[in-house]
């Protein structure tokens, strides 16, 4: 992996003003990141995963995040998962998979104009909640829902 | 194989699959469509050629997800620039398949009367390459399926038009691969009916048994299973990839994709859905 | 590098979204190769950004649990038809690629 990356301390402004810089092509994608958070990835329990990725593992449950995940999995290695946030200010969008050997899965952060909103398509090794973790006015919200992942008979 | 007159449709009726004296291939595709969309009254006929995903709604939102930005595209792409490059005489596909930016997949496969013998897509392909002094390319996985998404998603649109009441030889494939269908084999002793025709709709441990009608319309098809499979993440597959994986999946021993008895099956098999609207590449689990 | 992100960005009543499907093996480093039974190491995408009109418009860490041949999707407003759009990424590897795309 490489470790020659200069590390920045993520903040919006530095954002903004960084961003220029990568569009005018002064500085690579990989300068201008904070170094990627090897220690949140690789952490093997959801508050070190959290903690590592903000600061803090204080999370409020909030009615404001709608999380959209199947019930049963049709292929655990590709959950489509659509997260809508209505909670003002929303900075991040943090996927974890608690029953995932290493829980974080990702982290999206809005940069200028962004909605609160992501889709993807996750990885679960087993039935599991996805829990989804949202930074917004310097608080984190959490909301979660379980998926089912079963074995196929003859399609899986 | 015994040879079999061919009796007028309108005069011929004998329903019982296995027997040596057929229906004909009309009525057989009358009742075989009446028999679906009987057992699934709330489904639209066209709404088939989703598979499971027309008669279940759980997985079919799951579906409807993939489909936003399905996987196949990759290979889509990957086919038509296969399909663009030419060929060391210089030559493309193009010359082969005059007909494929403007939809051709609705005509296969098809019974080549001079040759006596059922031409599918992936056959052509090699045959085009050979003929062309290239190499043969592998029937389930790789190029050949990237060409023939490329070809079906150009083909998106058509109905499926498969003939095969036009001569002897040509009922006797179509017999031969409906005998396939409806025949049981390997040490679970199931047919392909067992699953996709008589249990359509029931689960298999954790999956849906799709309805045979509307089965090969969307092939060659992105499998989430095969793209788990390959280094890549490639998991396209051709029609007679997942031939085979059928058999094995009821330890029978798989025959060789493009061999004459799975050709026979995708002529019965395709003539089946005849009809219906082409929506291949498809997104699979 | 043949290019391995498709992206497709429409915009709104002045909002863009955003779809993008990325060809890449996203591979954990925890599966075994079935034929030497040796680890296939992991080769995952870390660092995906999007920019338009010098903004950084989202940015986003991945793990190995982003399934393979990734979708994207995300939401900004901002942009109008016929801008620019930028995504790239940067896996473990150190491999990148980036495309751009227009706004319709």
């Amino acid at each position: 992996m490489n470790t020659n990356r200069r590390s920045f301390i993520k903040s919006s402004a530095a954002a903004g003003a960084l961003g220029v810089a990568v569009s005018a092509g002064l500085i690579t994608p990989r300068a201008v990141m904070a170094a990627w958070p090897k220690a949140a990835f690789e952490a093997t329990d959801v508050g070190a995963a959290v903690k590592g990725s903000f600061g803090s593992d204080a999370m409020t449950e909030s009615g404001d995040i709608a999380l959209k995940a199947p019930e049963i999995a049709e292929n655990g290695a590709v959950v489509p998962i659509t997260i809508t946030s209505k909670i003002a200010g929303t900075e991040a969008i943090s996927i974890l998979i608690p029953k995932n050997p290493t829980p974080l899965t990702a982290t999206f952060n809005m940069g200028s104009g962004a909605a609160g909103f992501v889709s993807t398509r996750v990885k679960m090794s087993k039935t599991s909640d996805v829990l989804v973790v949202v930074k917004a006015g310097g608080k984190l919200y959490s909301s979660k829902k379980e998926v089912k992942v079963t074995i196929g008979g003859c399609g899986g | 194989m015994k040879k079999f007159a061919v009796i007028a449709s309108a005069l011929c009726m004998l329903a019982a699959p296995l027997a040596g004296i057929a229906a004909s291939p009309e009525q057989d595709l009358k009742d075989f469509r009446k028999y679906f969309t009987s057992r699934f009254s709330d489904v639209p006929l066209q709404d088939f050629t989703n598979g499971v995903y027309s008669i279940d709604k759980a997985s079919r939102e799951q579906w409807e997800a993939f489909e936003d930005f399905p996987p196949y595209e990759i290979y889509v792409d990957k086919g038509e620039t296969l399909f663009n490059t030419p060929f060391a005489n210089g030559k493309t596909y193009a010359s082969c398949f005059p007909k494929a930016e403007s939809g051709m997949r609705q005509d296969y496969p098809y019974f080549d009367k001079s040759r006596k013998e059922v031409i599918t897509i992936e056959l052509a392909i090699n045959e085009c390459r050979e003929k062309n002094g290239e190499k043969p390319l592998k029937y389930k996985t790789g190029a050949v399926a990237h060409l023939s998404a490329y070809i079906s998603y150009k083909s998106r649109g058509k109905k499926g038009a498969v003939n095969v009441v036009d001569t002897p030889e040509s009922i006797q494939w179509y017999e031969r691969g409906k005998k396939h269908f409806y025949a049981k084999r390997g040490q679970l002793n199931m047919s392909c009916a067992d699953c996709h025709y008589y249990n359509a709709g029931n689960k298999v441990r954790a999956d849906i048994l799709s309805p045979a009608l509307g089965h090969t319309s969307h092939f060659p098809v992105y499998r989430n299973k095969w793209s788990l499979a390959s280094k890549s993440g490639d998991g396209m597959g051709t029609l007679h990839r997942r031939y085979g994986g059928c058999n094995k999946q009821v330890r029978a021993k798989p025959f060789k994709a493009q061999s004459a008895e799975y050709r026979a099956l995708e002529y019965f098999h395709t003539y089946m859905s005849n009809g219906l609207v082409l929506n291949g590449p498809g997104v699979r689990k | 590098m043949a290019k391995s992100i498709k992206v497709r960005a429409k915009v709104k009543d002045g909002e863009t979204v955003v779809k993008a499907l990325i060809s890449h093996a996203m591979e954990t480093g925890v599966r075994k190769d079935k034929k030497t039974g040796k680890k296939i190491p992991a080769h995952f995408i870390q660092e995906v950004t999007c920019n338009h009109n010098g903004n950084t418009v989202l940015t986003a860490d991945w793990g190995t649990a982003i399934s393979k041949n990734p979708y994207l999707s995300f939401k900004f407003s901002g942009a109008k038809a016929g801008d620019t759009l930028k995504m790239s990424w940067v896996d473990n590897k150190g491999e990148s690629d980036s495309v751009e795309a227009k706004i319709k």
